[in-house]
C-alpha cells in the first residue's frame, strides 16, 4: 500500500475534470459551493479581487477558515500557500487539506524558488502562463496545473491568451525533430525528458485548468470550448449580485459548453457579474501572472 | 460493442480509453436520449455530489432506472459506486439506488490518505493495481449481492447481475481487465 503516489496525486485531479473550482471565503460560502455542485472548494481569507483592493501582503489563510470550511463539505478542500513557502504548505498539509495551491495570487515568499512538491504527500496545482511555466511546475512535482491569466480582475482576456498559448506551444513542440527538440528544452528552460513527453503525446502530463478572470457562465463555456479541462472560478461568484444562481449556472454552462441554447437559458436574470478591469489600466506591480515563472 | 460513459463530470476520457483498450467502443454520453444506442453505461469516478445534481437536472435518474430494468449494464467507479446504492451511509438521500448495497463516502479519510495496491479480484487472475483515490467503501451488501474483492476486510468490488460496482478507479492504470469484464456483462445482455 502506498499512499501520495504520483499516479494517486495526478488521478486526484483526473476526477475534478469537467468540473469548477471555487474560491469560498468562509463556511457558508463554502455551503452555497458545494449545493450549487463545486467538485472543490478553495478556502482562503479573501478572494483575489479583495486582495487586490487591499493591497500589502497577501499570505495563507488562517486555519480556522480552513479547518471550518473543511468540516461543512463533503467534497475536496484546496487551500493557497505563498510561491516557495514550504511551512505555509507543510501546515496546510497537516490539517488534511485535499489539495494545495501554490499560487501567485498571494505575496510570493521567494523570488526564485518554488516549493520542492514531489516529497509532499498532499497534491499541489500551481499557475502556468505558456509551456515553460507549465512544465518546470511539472518537474517540481505539480500535480495539476491552471492557467494563471490574471487573478480578481473579472477579465477573462488573459486567460484565453495563456490557455491558446500552451496548446500552440504543444503543437509546436509535437512537430520538432529530435535535434529540435534539445534545443526547444534549452530555449523554455525545461527538462527535455517531459518536453519528450509532450513531443510524442501531444499533451501535458497532468491536467490543465483555467483560471484568472473567469466571470461568467460564457467565460467558463469558452476556456472548455479552447481545451481547458475544468475550471476554477475566484472572485467572479462571491463578487457577484447573486453568488448562487452564478454558481449554478457557471456549473451547468462548464458541463454543456457545447450546449449554446442552454448557456443562453443558465445566463438569464443573474444579476450583474463581478465588476472587471481592464488589463491595461493595470501597473506592472499589480500584475499577479508576473510572479513565479 | 458501444459503452457510454456518463460525461457530466469526472475521469470520462480515461474510461473510454480503458473502453477501447478492452475492445470495446467508448462514447461520452452528455444526454439521456444518447442511452438509446450504447450496451452498457459506465459511470466514472468523479465527485458525486456534483455528478448526483447533474443527473437530476438532466433527467438521468428516471432514463437510468429504465436503462438497468431493461437488463443494461451499468458499471460504477468510485463516484459511480455511490451513485449506484440504494443506501448511503449518514442518511445521505442516494441517487440511482439501483445497487442493493450501503457505501461510505470518503471511507478512507482525505487526500492524504488516498493510496494505490495489489488488490485480489474473482474472474481475474493475478492482483490488480487498484487506485484509491478519497474512496467510498461497501459497508454491507444484500444476498442478491456478489462480493468480488475485499481490502483489509471491508469490499471494495461487487456485482449485482448486470450491475457492476468498484470503489477504485481501473481507468487510471493499464489493466484493462475489469473493463474486459463489464464488455463480457454487455455482450450476455444483448
Amino acid at each position: 500500500m502506498e499512499t501520495g503516489t504520483s499516479r494517486v496525486k495526478r488521478g486526484m485531479a483526473e476526477m475534478q475534470k469537467g468540473g469548477v473550482i471555487m474560491d469560498v471565503m468562509n463556511a457558508e460560502q463554502a455551503q452555497i459551493a458545494e449545493a450549487a455542485g463545486a467538485t472543490a472548494v478553495m478556502a482562503l481569507e479573501r478572494v483575489p479581487s479583495d486582495i487586490r483592493a487591499a493591497g500589502g501582503v497577501a499570505r495563507m489563510a488562517d486555519p480556522t477558515i480552513v479547518e471550518q470550511v473543511m468540516a461543512v463539505v463533503s467534497i475536496p478542500v484546496m487551500a493557497k500557500a505563498r510561491i516557495g513557502h514550504y511551512v505555509e504548505a507543510k501546515v496546510l498539509e497537516s490539517l488534511g487539506v485535499d489539495y494545495i495551491d501554490e499560487s501567485e495570487v498571494l505575496t510570493p515568499a521567494d523570488e526564485v524558488f518554488h516549493i520542492s512538491k514531489s516529497e509532499f504527500t498532499v497534491p499541489f496545482v500551481c499557475g502556468a502562463k505558456d509551456l515553460g511555466e507549465a512544465l518546470r511546475r511539472i518537474q517540481e512535482g505539480a500535480s495539476m496545473l491552471r492557467t494563471k491569466g490574471e487573478p480578481g480582475t473579472g477579465n477573462v482576456v488573459e486567460a484565453v491568451r495563456h490557455l491558446r498559448l500552451i496548446f500552440g506551444q504543444i503543437r509546436k513542440v509535437q512537430n520538432l525533430s529530435k535535434d529540435e527538440l534539445y534545443h526547444e528544452a534549452k530555449t523554455l528552460g525545461v527538462p527535455y525528458d517531459l518536453l519528450l513527453g509532450v513531443h510524442e503525446t501531444g499533451r501535458l502530463p497532468v491536467v490543465n485548468f483555467a483560471a484568472g478572470g473567469v466571470a461568467t457562465p460564457s467565460d467558463a463555456a469558452l476556456m472548455m470550448h479552447l481545451g481547458a479541462d475544468g475550471i476554477f472560478v475566484g472572485s467572479g461568484i462571491f463578487k457577484s449580485e447573486n453568488p448562487e444562481k452564478f454558481a449554478r449556472a457557471i456549473v451547468e454552462a462548464t458541463t454543456h459548453y457545447e450546449d449554446y441554447a442552454l448557456i443562453a437559458r443558465v445566463s438569464k436574470d443573474l444579476g450583474a457579474p463581478m465588476k472587471g478591469i481592464e488589463i491595461s489600466k493595470l501597473e506592472p506591480s499589480q500584475r499577479m501572472q508576473d510572479r513565479g515563472i | 460493442m458501444n459503452i457510454g460513459v456518463l460525461a457530466l463530470q469526472g475521469a470520462v476520457a480515461e474510461h473510454i480509453r480503458s473502453i477501447g483498450l478492452a475492445g470495446g467502443h467508448g462514447v461520452a454520453v452528455k444526454q439521456p436520449q444518447q442511452l438509446g444506442s450504447v450496451d452498457g453505461l459506465v459511470i466514472p469516478g468523479g465527485e458525486s455530489t456534483t455528478i448526483g445534481k447533474l443527473m437530476r437536472k438532466y433527467g438521468f435518474i428516471d432514463a437510468l432506472r429504465d436503462f438497468s430494468q431493461a437488463g443494461k449494464p451499468i458499471f460504477g467507479t468510485c463516484a459511480g459506486l455511490i451513485v449506484l446504492a440504494e443506501r448511503l451511509d449518514g442518511g445521505e438521500e442516494p441517487h440511482l439506488g439501483l445497487m442493493n448495497m450501503t457505501v461510505a463516502r470518503n471511507a478512507f479519510g482525505r487526500q492524504r490518505e488516498s493510496f494505490e495496491t495489489d488488490l485480489d479480484v474473482q474472474g481475474i487472475e493475478s492482483p490488480l493495481r487498484a487506485v484509491f483515490i478519497r474512496a467510498p467503501l461497501i459497508k454491507e451488501v444484500g444476498d442478491d449481492v456478489e462480493v468480488l474483492a475485499s481490502y483489509k476486510g471491508e469490499i471494495v468490488t461487487a456485482r449485482q447481475g448486470h450491475l457492476l460496482a468498484a470503489s477504485f478507479h481501473p481507468e487510471l492504470t493499464d489493466d484493462y481487465r475489469l473493463h474486459g469484464l463489464f464488455l463480457d456483462m454487455a455482450r450476455q445482455a444483448r
